[in-house]
C-alpha cells in the first residue's frame, strides 16, 4: 500500500476502516505466532503482544512456476520465471508473460501489464519490430473494504518539474491528488471516490491537454461535471474498448464509412461488445464525429421510425393513435423490431393506459408474461406491498405460495418479497392464489412505478415528525402501474434521518416539522446521484400536485429507457428551469399534465387480475402450445436450503 | 420459407389459433423444442430452435420479432441477441447461429418440416 497512496490518503483510508469497526495497527512487524495447538497471540517483538483467535495472512501473489522449475528455467529467489526485457527466459526459445514472469525483480499482479507484455511479445514473434518491455503500468483501481482506492501514472509527483493538486474533504470522505506537468496530467491517486479513474487514466495515456485552470479537473469533477476529456482531444490511437482493443481511429473511420448509429457501429468495430463499459465513450465519439462531419446526431428510435421517442409521444397523443400497427403504417416502415415495439407499447400505455396485453405482440417477455425473466428462462413474482407495510396473514400467504410452488424467496430492496423460479405455466395459478389473498401486481416487470419505500414514521418512531408510512401507501396506490420511459422508484421518510433513502429515488419525500420536502431525479444503480430539492415544506395536496406534474412532464419529454436522473442531467437550465415548469407553470402546461395524470390514475387496473379471470389469456401461459409438458431443459441446484438454477456454462 | 430444403416429413403440430399473431410460441416435436412465429405482417410463418445458443436457455419463442433491413428476425429475451429467421445467422456477426425449420399452414393447421434442419 505505501507504493500506492500517500500519508493523507492513508489516514483517510484508516479512518474509513475504523468506522467499519476494524482496528488498524500500522508500523508493526509480526515477529512470532504464539500458542500451542492453535494461534493465541501474535508477537510484534519484545513485550509487544496482542491476543488473536485467528490469523489471516495476506502476502500478495505467488507465481505458479512449477512447470518452469521442472524444465530447469531460472527462477527468482521468491518464485517467478526470470525474464529479460525481451520477455525471454534463460532458454531463448521459451518466453514468459503475466503473473508468472519476474521482470527486473518485479512480479506484476495486475492485468494491464499482462496485456502490455502480451502485445509486446506478439509483436516480437510476428512483426517486423522488436519492442521491449521496460516497466509495467501500476495503475489500478480497487475497492478496499468498500472504499474506492485508485492510483495511476506518476501518483507521487516523481517526475522532475511536476506539480501537485490536492482535493481533500473530511465531509465527503474523499481525497484526490493529481500530478501535472506544464500541459499534461501525469498521474494521481483517488481515495473515497474513484469514479473519475478511467477518465483521468485516458488523459494520462493520451497526453490530453489540461484545462486552462488545472484545478478544474478536481473541482469540476467534484461538481459531477467532466472536465478535460473531450472526445476530439483523444488521438486516433487512443484505445477506447480494451476488451476488443478498438482504437478511436477505427471508430472515426467507421463513422465516416456510414456507421452512424450506435448498434451498427458496435457491430462493425466490435467496440463495446465485451463488458460494455466503454459504450458512453463510444457514444460521445460517435456524436462528436457526426457533429464534426456536419451530420445530424441521429435521434431516430430505430430503422422503423425516423422520429425520437418524444416526437412519437406527441404523434400518438395528438393523433389519438392507439395501435402499434396504425402507427407503423402511418409514421413508420418495415415490420418493427425489439427496440421500437416495447418503446411504442410504453408510449401507448403512458397515454391511453389500456391493458398492455391487448397488444401482447409488442411486449418483451417481462411485460408479455407479467413477471421478470431470470436465468434458465423461469420467472419471478413480486406482488405489490404498498409502502412495505404487510400484515402477518399476508406474509403467511406469501410463504405458503412459495412453499407450494417451491419458489426461492428473497426480500427486495423495495421492501417487498420476490418469489423466484416459477415456470411460465405456473404463473396464473400462483397469481390466482395471491389475488384471492388480496395481493395485486407489483409491476416489477415493467418500466413503471415500482415501489414507494418508507420508514415507520410517527406510527412507531420516536424521532419522526410525519406519518411517512401512511403517505407512502397513498402515493404508491396513486401511481401504481403507471408506465414511463424507464422504471420509477420512490421513497418517503418520516424525518431528516432519512431511513427510507428518499434522496436516492426518482422522487422522494422527507418529512419536516411543517410538511414535506420533495426531492426529484435521484438514482441508485450504476451511476448513483442524489435527488435535488424541488420544493420544501409542502402540504400533502401540493406535494401530490407537484409529483403529478413532475412525472407527467418526465413521461412526455424523456428519451426511451432514460431514468429521471439522466433526463435531468440533460435538461437545459437544470433545477431552476424544472421549478419554473412544475411550480410556476412557465410553459402553461400544468393543467394538461394534471389531467393526463388523472386519466392514468382513474384507469388503473390490476394486470394480473385481468389474466387470471380470462381463460383465453391464461392459455398463453404455457411452455408448449401442443403439449402440457414442462421445459425439461431446466436444471436446479440447492444452496442455503433453497433451490436455484445451475450456473450458466461459459459458452465461447 | 426456404424452398431449397428437402422435407422428409411434415408434422402437424397445432392449430393456427394456438399461436399469437406477430409473436412466437413453442412446440414440442419429439424431444425437440421449436419456436414458431406467426409473422402476420409478412403474411408468413417461421420456425427455429427454441434454445438461444448464447446461454442455452429455451426462450427464443418468447422473443420479440421484427425485421432488420427487410430480413425477418427474432431477438432473444435474455440478452437481445438477434438471429435471422431466413438462415439462422446472428445478425450482429457473432459466431453462433440457430437452426431454422420449414413451416407450412394448411386448412387451419401448422406443420413443421421434420428431419431436415438447415445448417
Amino acid at each position: 500500500m505505501p507504493r500506492q497512496i500517500d500519508d493523507a490518503a492513508s489516514s483517510l483510508l484508516v479512518e474509513e476502516m475504523e468506522a467499519l469497526g476494524v482496528e488498524v495497527l500500522l508500523g508493526k512487524g509480526a515477529q512470532r505466532f504464539l500458542g500451542d495447538d492453535k494461534v493465541t497471540a501474535v508477537s510484534f517483538g519484545g513485550e509487544d503482544e496482542r491476543a488473536f483467535d485467528m490469523v489471516v495472512i495476506s502476502t500478495g501473489i505467488r507465481p505458479r512456476d512449477e512447470l518452469a522449475r521442472e524444465c530447469g528455467l531460472a527462477i527468482g529467489e521468491r518464485g517467478g520465471v526470470v525474464v529479460n526485457d525481451a520477455l525471454t527466459t534463460n532458454d531463448p526459445h521459451i518466453y514468459a508473460i503475466g503473473e508468472v514472469a519476474l521482470h527486473r525483480g518485479i512480479i506484476y499482479g495486475l492485468v494491464a501489464p499482462g496485456y502490455d507484455m502480451a502485445a509486446i511479445l506478439a509483436e516480437r514473434l510476428c512483426g517486423p519490430e522488436n519492442p521491449v518491455f521496460t516497466s509495467g503500468d501500476f495503475s489500478t483501481k480497487l475497492k478496499l473494504m468498500g472504499v474506492d482506492v485508485a492510483n495511476f501514472g506518476d501518483a507521487f509527483g516523481e517526475t522532475p518539474g511536476s506539480r501537485v493538486i490536492y482535493f481533500h474533504s473530511d465531509v465527503a470522505r474523499v481525497y484526490k491528488r493529481l500530478t501535472v506537468s506544464g500541459e499534461h496530467l501525469l498521474g494521481g491517486m483517488l481515495v473515497g471516490d474513484a469514479s473519475e479513474y478511467n477518465h483521468f487514466l485516458q488523459m494520462v495515456k493520451n497526453k490530453t491537454p489540461l484545462p486552462g485552470d488545472p484545478h478544474e479537473l478536481l473541482l469540476g469533477a467534484s461538481n459531477g461535471k467532466a472536465v478535460g476529456l473531450n472526445p476530439q482531444d483523444l488521438p486516433d490511437d487512443a484505445q477506447i474498448c480494451s476488451c476488443n482493443n478498438v482504437a478511436k481511429g477505427a471508430l472515426v473511420r467507421a463513422v465516416a464509412e456510414g456507421y452512424t448509429q450506435l448498434g451498427p457501429l458496435k457491430d462493425a468495430t466490435r467496440a463495446g461488445t465485451g463488458c460494455g463499459g466503454c459504450i458512453p465513450l463510444v457514444t460521445d465519439i460517435l456524436n462528436a464525429e457526426l457533429t464534426a462531419q456536419g451530420l445530424e446526431v441521429n435521434t431516430h428510435l430505430c430503422e422503423h421510425f425516423a422520429y425520437s421517442r418524444q416526437e412519437l409521444f406527441q404523434i400518438v397523443k395528438i393523433n389519438r393513435v392507439k395501435h402499434y400497427g396504425d402507427l407503423l403504417a402511418r409514421y413508420g416502415q418495415g415490420h418493427g423490431c425489439e427496440i421500437c415495439k416495447p418503446a411504442v407499447a410504453s408510449i401507448l400505455a403512458s397515454t391511453w393506459n389500456d391493458l398492455i396485453l391487448e397488444q401482447e405482440e409488442l411486449q418483451d417477455t417481462n411485460d408479455r408474461f407479467l413477471a421478470n425473466i431470470q436465468r434458465g428462462g423461469t420467472y419471478s413474482v413480486i406482488p405489490r406491498v404498498p409502502g412495505g407495510e404487510i400484515t402477518p396473514a399476508k406474509l403467511i400467504v406469501l410463504g405458503q405460495v412459495a412453499q407450494k410452488y417451491d419458489l426461492y424467496c428473497k426480500i427486495t430492496g423495495g421492501q417487498r418479497v420476490d418469489l423466484l423460479g416459477a415456470r411460465v405455466n405456473q404463473l396464473p395459478f400462483i397469481w390466482e392464489e395471491l389475488i384471492a389473498a388480496g395481493f395485486e401486481s407489483g409491476h416489477a416487470y415493467g418500466k413503471a412505478l415500482r415501489t414507494v419505500k418508507s420508514c415507520v414514521g410517527t406510527t412507531w418512531c420516536r424521532y419522526a415528525v410525519q406519518d411517512s408510512t401512511d403517505f407512502a401507501i397513498r402515493i404508491e396506490e396513486r401511481y401504481r402501474g403507471i408506465r414511463a420511459p424507464h422504471k420509477i422508484k420512490a421513497a418517503c421518510s418520516g424525518c431528516v434521518r432519512e431511513c427510507a433513502e428518499a434522496q436516492g429515488k426518482d422522487f422522494g419525500l422527507v418529512a419536516t416539522e411543517k410538511g414535506w420536502n420533495l426531492y426529484v431525479c435521484g438514482n441508485g444503480g450504476a451511476k448513483p446521484q442524489h435527488g435535488v430539492l424541488l420544493a420544501a415544506d409542502l402540504d400533502e395536496e401540493t406535494c401530490t400536485k407537484y409529483i403529478d406534474r413532475f412525472l407527467m412532464y418526465y413521461i412526455h419529454t424523456a428519451d426511451k429507457l432514460t431514468r429521471t436522473a439522466t433526463w435531468f442531467n440533460q435538461l437545459e437550465g437544470g433545477i431552476e428551469y424544472l421549478r419554473r415548469v412544475i411550480i410556476d407553470d412557465h410553459l402553461g402546461i400544468c393543467a394538461q399534465l394534471e389531467e393526463d395524470m388523472a386519466h392514468l390514475v382513474a384507469t388503473y387496473q390490476c394486470e394480473w387480475k385481468a389474466v387470471v379471470e380470462d381463460p383465453e389469456r391464461r392459455k398463453r401461459f404455457r411452455h408448449f402450445v401442443n403439449s402440457d409438458d414442462e421445459d425439461d431443459n431446466l436444471q436446479w441446484t440447492h444452496e442455503r436450503e433453497q433451490k436455484r438454477p445451475v450456473n450458466w456454462e461459459i459458452v465461447a | 420459407m426456404s424452398e431449397a430444403i428437402a422435407v422428409e416429413q411434415w408434422v402437424r403440430v397445432a392449430r393456427v389459433e394456438d399461436f399469437p399473431s406477430n409473436a412466437g410460441a413453442c412446440v414440442k416435436l419429439g424431444d425437440e423444442q421449436i419456436a414458431v412465429f406467426n409473422f402476420a405482417s409478412y403474411r408468413d410463418w417461421y420456425a427455429c430452435q427454441n434454445m438461444c445458443p448464447h446461454k442455452r436457455d429455451m426462450v427464443l419463442s418468447r422473443g420479440l420479432i421484427g425485421d432488420q433491413e427487410g430480413t425477418p428476425k427474432v431477438a432473444c429475451p435474455q440478452h437481445k441477441k438477434t438471429f435471422s429467421l431466413i438462415d439462422g445467422r446472428n445478425l450482429a456477426g457473432e459466431e453462433y447461429s440457430i437452426n431454422i425449420y420449414p413451416v407450412k399452414v394448411e386448412q387451419g393447421f401448422v406443420y413443421i418440416g421434420a428431419g431436415s434442419a438447415s445448417n
